[in-house]
């Protein structure tokens, strides 16, 4: 499991997490939320490896990865699905999928997993020649879910994949998160998108301008009558 | 000036064309070579690699020592040329740039124009400033004979390689592992390195193959050329990512269309106004200005989206 102690990070002496910890059991649904700029996508950033830590320690399986780099953090078994999509624009689709798989050297298996990921997503099957920078957001979400599975991850972190989808999609993608999970892959979840996001959650976290405000199971959580105002009322008037 | 042309092109036989637009040709592939080198590198790492047109003055060294001092024959030369060039290319990477990977544009920048300095100054110490003879090889510097005009076979021969190289080139760039991560690398490459990729190992091999290039490029220059100075890179290096910078810096096709343009239209410009020959070296400057002026990222580049 994931194992985040008292993590510090900055930017040019400005703190942007200011010592938080966080557990990710195996296995497990974690979500965490946070209003804009409380340093959700910074703290996938630092477990993976892209921004330094300040202090703190960030574990793995009992084995502390922080200060490695990105390579070998994915070589533990996590991988990111980033804000934002960030599927390569010049690549294909299949491309896309393939170079998720960088790591790998069984083109077997590889080939074996893309066939699955087309059955997750038949629209990547569809669009496979395309070059991923056409595609629409909804595909592009689905592309960067299915590149980041094609490293087999252990461990695999989503920051906002909701962002920008239209309402269908989003339930289409929060069960495809579901479904991944029940097949031995544990979630660190980042939403905006709260109320889905705590009903599939084992556990979450609220995170606020830099500190764990306040945390607890999924279902705890979204009847917390603090969040509920923050977090969900807030929804309803968008 | 239109009556010019038009006495130019009545008094030009068609003998003289063709001749005219084989040497054109045959220019505008060693620019396309060498243009590549820029472009890839620049598609990677943003930089403008000062030192390239230098890497090819060394090629052309390496090339005279094998051949002419050690008595290498030719075409083993030229494949070792095409691999000490590489090496050099890679050498130059990982010391002048690597080590400044996290530090502002401008840093890398002045350490170009450094290990630029540097290889000049270099070869005129180890070669001394006084020009050497590329050697000749007799198969490539042949006349052969058309009626009344005469080429080079070196001018057949250098399309032809550099079709090869372009050939090979795009299979690497578009159908191996490390061509994908090297197009992923020049898109995204904190992304790319969450997928797994070594991104070190990718501009090494980015540098290793434009080098390898304007090793192909500086060995054929040579035969065609012969004369070699410590600053026999330098016109040909600006001209290069002039025609880099024409096609759309970043776009490997892009160079190869500048590079082509820029040859064929030196060697007409000077075919067909033979007063203007003085200005030839213009030439490249003038069609940069007005290229950038009707299409600032070049014919083939693409809108500089923001990243996020
Ligand atoms: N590279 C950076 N340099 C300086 N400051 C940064 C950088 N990245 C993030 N920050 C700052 O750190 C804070 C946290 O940013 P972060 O991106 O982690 O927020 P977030 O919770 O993901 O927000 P959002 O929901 O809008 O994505 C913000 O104040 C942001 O301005
Ligand atoms: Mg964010």
């Amino acid at each position: 499991m994931l194992k985040i102690s008292d993590l510090v990070v900055s930017y040019g002496g400005i703190e942007a997490l200011k010592g938080i910890s966080v557990d990710v059991p195996d296995g497990q649904i974690v979500t965490l939320i946070g209003a804009n700029g409380a340093g959700k996508s910074t703290l996938l950033r630092s477990i993976i490896g892209l921004v330094k830590i300040q202090s703190g320690s960030i574990s793995y399986n009992d084995q502390t990865i922080n200060g490695l780099n990105s390579q070998k953090i994915v070589q533990t078994g996590i991988t990111l699905v980033p804000e934002g999509r960030r599927v390569f624009p010049n690549l294909t689709v299949l491309e896309n999928l393939q170079i998720g798989a960088y790591m790998r050297n069984d083109s077997e298996g590889i080939q074996q997993d893309i066939e699955k990921i087309y059955k997750l997503f038949p629209r990547l099957e569809e669009r496979h020649w395309q070059m991923a920078g056409t595609l629409s957001g909804g595909e592009q979400q689905m592309l960067a879910v299915g590149r980041a599975l094609m490293c087999k991850p252990k461990l695999l972190m989503m920051d906002e994949p909701s962002l920008g989808l239209a309402p269908l999609i989003i339930k289409d993608i929060f069960s495809i998160i579901q479904k991944i999970n029940k097949q031995g892959v544990t979630i660190l979840l980042i939403e905006q998108n709260a109320n889905m996001a705590l009903k599939i959650a084992d556990k979450a976290y609220v995170l606020e301008t830099g500190r764990i405000s306040m945390e607890g199971t999924g279902a705890e959580l979204l009847e917390n009558p603090e969040i509920k105002a923050a977090y969900l009322g807030k929804k309803k008037h968008k | 000036m239109q009556m010019e042309l038009f006495q130019a092109i009545a008094n030009m036989s068609g003998a003289n064309f063709a001749q005219h637009l084989v040497n054109g040709i045959s220019l505008g592939s060693l620019y396309a070579l060498i243009a590549i080198g820029y472009t890839m590198v620049y598609g990677i790492l943003l930089m403008i690699n000062f030192a390239h047109g230098d890497i090819v003055m060394m090629a052309c060294y390496f090339a005279f020592f094998g051949i002419t001092i050690f008595h290498i024959p030719w075409y083993i030369t030229f494949v070792g040329v095409i691999i000490a060039t590489a090496l050099l290319g890679a050498i130059i990477e990982r010391t002048a740039y690597r080590p400044l990977r996290d530090a502002p544009k401008n840093s890398v920048l002045i350490s170009a124009i450094g290990a630029s300095f540097l290889l000049e100054n270099l070869a005129n110490y180890l070669f001394s400033g006084r020009p050497m003879r590329f050697p000749n090889i007799p198969l490539l510097s042949q006349n052969i004979s058309f009626g009344s005009v005469q080429i080079q076979a070196i001018s057949f021969v250098i399309p032809v390689i550099t079709i090869l190289s372009l050939v090979v080139l795009l299979h690497i760039v578009n159908h191996t592992k490390i061509g994908m991560a090297m197009r992923a690398v020049s898109k995204d490459y904190e992304i790319a390195r969450v997928m797994g990729v070594n991104i070190d190992n990718v501009i090494s091999t980015t540098f290793i193959i434009g080098s390898a290039l304007a090793a192909i490029g500086a060995f054929m220059w040579g035969v065609k050329y012969p004369g070699i100075t410590p600053m026999l890179g330098v016109m040909p290096g600006l001209k290069c990512f002039i025609a880099a910078v024409i096609g759309g810096i970043g776009n490997i096709k892009g160079a190869v269309i500048g590079g082509f343009i820029l040859g064929l239209g030196e060697i007409m410009i000077v075919a067909f106004f033979p007063q203007l020959s003085g200005y030839r070296d213009a030439f490249a400057f003038i069609l940069l200005i007005i290229i950038l002026f009707y299409k600032p990222t070049g014919l083939l580049g693409e809108k500089i989206t923001e990243k996020v």
